[in-house]
């Protein structure tokens, strides 16, 4: 895991428990732009890594502390993950059939969340201190970025007093909108009609069946209120056809449908090998490793992908060589000291 | 007032770093939430609509269930901080406009079908050629070119086409979406990670570029771990229900999701210095409040392994656990997992996250009057404090229109009789 998700870092071991480990830090941190750390509220300055003190040194520092509640308030100091903290945010009341019990997001889906607005915080600073020359303070609650993304349903509550709840793969709009099963085992199309004029569309896509040309299915209130036999009788035309052959009959048609893909076919879709999405790497134990590059391509500055996560001490001697200047016996002297162990 | 033709006339305070920054956003969903999180940064953020308004106006539910273009919530949520003008990009006197729009800004975000732009003869070498310092990001389904850049796809199949879907639902059953709609959120928070990169960029090079957001992709950042072990391992992961995978070695699922009296609460028995004191602790919280299950009073929560335990064993002990916490309500489970510093929280509902003290204590929420009838509303505020400020919600999403006096004219400048001719072709 460890090597997908640090690719193009190096990587240095350091004992911040002996004094020479904390001060080799703060010397790279003194020759460094950006500090990032996510250990529980209050670590860092216990550490001697205090922002106060830092600043002091380095008035440029821009620095983030991302942990799940913030460095302050009555839960700073509660300890908790990311699957979790998805659930206090309000993300999986949202997700599954509404008379069942919501289903978990795969994964600490709110953790990157944070990820994305801790960087986006980072480079806003330092967009600031190239007008100013000044660094900043960043303190980022997973939590509440995560509730960025809960903007609507926050305000619908307050101001119409209901509490929005999972609705299976329905829509407040499109109908019919949903996964519908194809040949094979576990195999979905999903498929969502926006309009009256995409459901015409449709039928026609369709084939024109005897019962789609049923007046009722023509509005949307309609087609809402007989919304899961319209599910019924679509499921009936995918179920015998492949997903590529529905997909394809149905974008054709310039209809919004695209199959349920499963994460292996990832690896084979055609559009994110397009745009070179996954891109191996060489890893010196593990062999090839796939990362994935950032979900937008800059035409002028491209990212470039070019090792994958270090492993364990990989760059101490270019990091404490080459950066911070140490000589080879001196680094010895550290070594045998414990100072990287 | 006039406004900044450029980046860093006004002092950039901490909790507004990008305040200079000047983006035109052609209006669009896909887009919005870029936008937004440039305008609480400080950056004035100007929404360019057609003369008929954005057509995410129209998006319900609305506030009181009326239908109208300053009542939709997804309307409200992102497009708070920007103002609005209106434009008709089709007619050649609102190209000038556009043109006259680009030539002060930083930054153009849109989310227009491919090819749209170009149809209209304002493409990316055009905008290029009226300013070559601006970054020009785009937001679609899949990107701007390639084999699918013109399929058209909504919220549901770009979550399908990214791997997500099929990650969430009970097994067997067909996989489920998130109800409110995420990948707008996801696609609108790279577009603008990128951006900034861009203008960064710009800092050294001179010059803008264009930033090619995908919504399908930015959907599969969503699910890191998962493609590894497709990579590494070539298991294929699907869907689990309420179940956590990963926290045995011999391949027993975890129960996370739990019924309680008034919903359902995250929990998950747990191995770990931390898991076996929330072990340890839960026992002894249902000691306080009756019996406890001989299958938990004869762990030893010191030495507990959950890696090694077979499915039974996994079974045997959340039945013991179950029904404790279907007597609890998710205040009674989150106040007493909060004192004694467990593992677990409410699945909460928005109504408890707006009560949330935590949040309360950190001054999250920002009250913003959201129309002329003075009604208000808690918005979440800025995302990060920067140094202790947070960034403000200052006002409130643009009415169709509103700022066309103060953008046309007072600050670019537009004579009478230039606006008029950009009014008749407005409402042509």
């Amino acid at each position: 895991m460890f090597a997908f998700y640090n690719d193009g870092k190096r990587g240095v071991t350091v004992n911040l428990k002996h004094p020479r480990g904390v001060e080799l830090v703060r010397a790279l941190i003194a020759r460094s732009d950006v500090l990032i750390e996510s250990f529980p509220a209050g670590t860092m300055a216990r550490r001697g890594f205090d922002h106060a003190s830092l600043a002091a040194e380095h008035p440029g520092l821009v620095m983030l502390s991302s942990c799940n509640q913030g460095q302050t308030g009555p839960h700073a100091q509660h300890p908790g993950y990311g699957s979790q903290l998805t659930c206090l945010a309000g993300f999986v009341h949202l997700l599954g059939d509404p008379d069942e019990s919501p289903v978990i997001l795969y994964g600490p889906y709110i953790d990157y969340i944070a990820v994305g607005y801790g960087v986006i915080a980072v480079l806003a600073a330092l967009a600031r201190r190239r007008s100013t020359g000044r660094g900043t303070y960043i303190d980022l609650s997973q939590y509440e970025a995560g509730l960025q993304f809960m903007g609507p349903a926050l305000l619908e509550h307050q101001l119409n007093g209901t509490i929005p709840t999972r609705a299976g793969d329905r829509d407040t709009v499109a109908v019919p909108h949903g996964v519908y099963p194809c040949a094979g085992e576990d195999r979905w199309i999903a498929l969502s009609v926006w309009t009256d004029e995409e459901w015409s569309t449709l039928r026609t896509a369709l084939g024109d069946p005897a019962w789609a040309c049923d007046e009722r299915w023509r509005t949307a209130a309609g087609r809402r209120a007989g919304e899961g036999e319209l599910d019924l009788r679509i499921a009936e035309w995918t179920r015998p056809r492949t997903r590529e052959e529905a997909v394809g009959r149905l974008r054709a048609a310039n209809l919004r449908a695209a199959p349920v893909l499963t994460i292996g076919e990832l690896f084979q879709d055609e559009q994110l090998t397009h745009r070179a999405f996954f891109r191996g790497l060489p890893h010196p134990v593990i062999g090839t490793v796939h990362c994935i590059s950032a979900p937008f391509a800059l035409s002028a500055t491209p990212s470039r992908q070019e090792r994958a996560g270090p492993t364990l001490g990989a760059d101490n001697d270019h990091v404490f060589g080459g950066i911070l200047g140490l000589g080879d016996e001196e680094r010895a002297a550290l070594a045998r000291d414990g100072v990287f162990d | 007032m006039s406004l900044p033709s450029g980046p860093e006339l006004r002092p950039a305070g901490s909790a507004e770093p990008l305040a200079g920054m000047r983006v035109i956003e052609l209006a669009d969903g896909w887009s919005a939430q870029c936008g937004r999180i440039l305008a609480d940064l400080g950056a004035d953020v100007v929404k360019v609509e057609p003369p008929a308004g954005d057509g995410a106006r129209a998006r319900p539910p609305f506030v009181a269930d009326r239908p109208g273009p300053d009542r939709g919530f997804w309307w409200l949520a992102l497009n708070a901080n920007k103002r609005g003008v209106t434009l008709d990009l089709a007619h050649p006197g609102g190209q000038l406009v556009l043109r006259r729009l680009v030539e002060t800004a930083d930054v153009l975000v849109e989310s227009l079908p491919p090819g749209e732009l170009e149809r209209l003869g304002i493409g990316a070498d055009r905008l290029a050629s009226w300013n070559e310092r601006l970054i020009h990001t785009s937001v679609t389904p899949y990107g701007s070119d390639g084999p699918l850049a013109s399929a058209p796809a909504s919220d549901l199949e770009v979550t399908a086409a990214s791997g997500a879907l099929s990650l969430a639902g009970e097994p067997g059953k067909p996989p489920v979406r998130t109800t409110l709609p995420q990948s707008p959120f996801w696609a609108g928070m790279y577009a603008a990670m990128g951006t900034l990169l861009a203008y960064l960029a710009r800092g050294t090079t001179g010059r803008g570029q264009r930033v090619d957001t995908s919504a399908q992709a930015s959907m599969v950042t969503v699910h890191p771990p998962a493609p590894v072990f497709w990579s590494l391992l070539g298991e294929e992961h699907s869907r689990l229900g309420p179940y956590l995978l990963g926290r045995s070695i011999v391949g027993a699922r975890f129960r996370n999701i739990w019924r309680c009296r008034d919903g359902y609460v995250s929990f998950a028995i747990q191995g770990g210095a931390i898991g076996r004191h929330t072990g340890k602790r839960l026992v002894e919280w249902m000691a306080t409040r009756g019996e406890v299950p001989e299958a938990l009073r004869s762990i030893d929560w010191d030495r507990f392994d959950n890696t090694t335990l077979r499915q039974e064993d996994v079974e045997r002990l959340e039945a013991a656990v179950a029904p404790f916490f279907e007597g609890l309500t998710k205040r009674e489970f989150f106040e007493g997992v909060v004192a004694r510093n467990m593992l677990g929280y409410p699945v909460s509902t928005v109504a408890d996250v707006l009560e949330d003290p935590q949040l309360r204590s950190r001054g999250f929420w920002q009250e913003t009057q959201i129309d002329a009838a003075g009604r208000s509303v808690e918005f979440p505020g800025g995302f990060a404090l920067f140094d202790g400020e947070r960034p403000r919600v200052r006002r409130p999403a643009p009415r169709i229109g509103e700022h066309n006096d103060e953008v046309y004219v007072s600050e670019l400048g537009l004579r009478p009789e230039e606006l008029a001719a950009t009014r008749a072709a407005a409402v042509a």
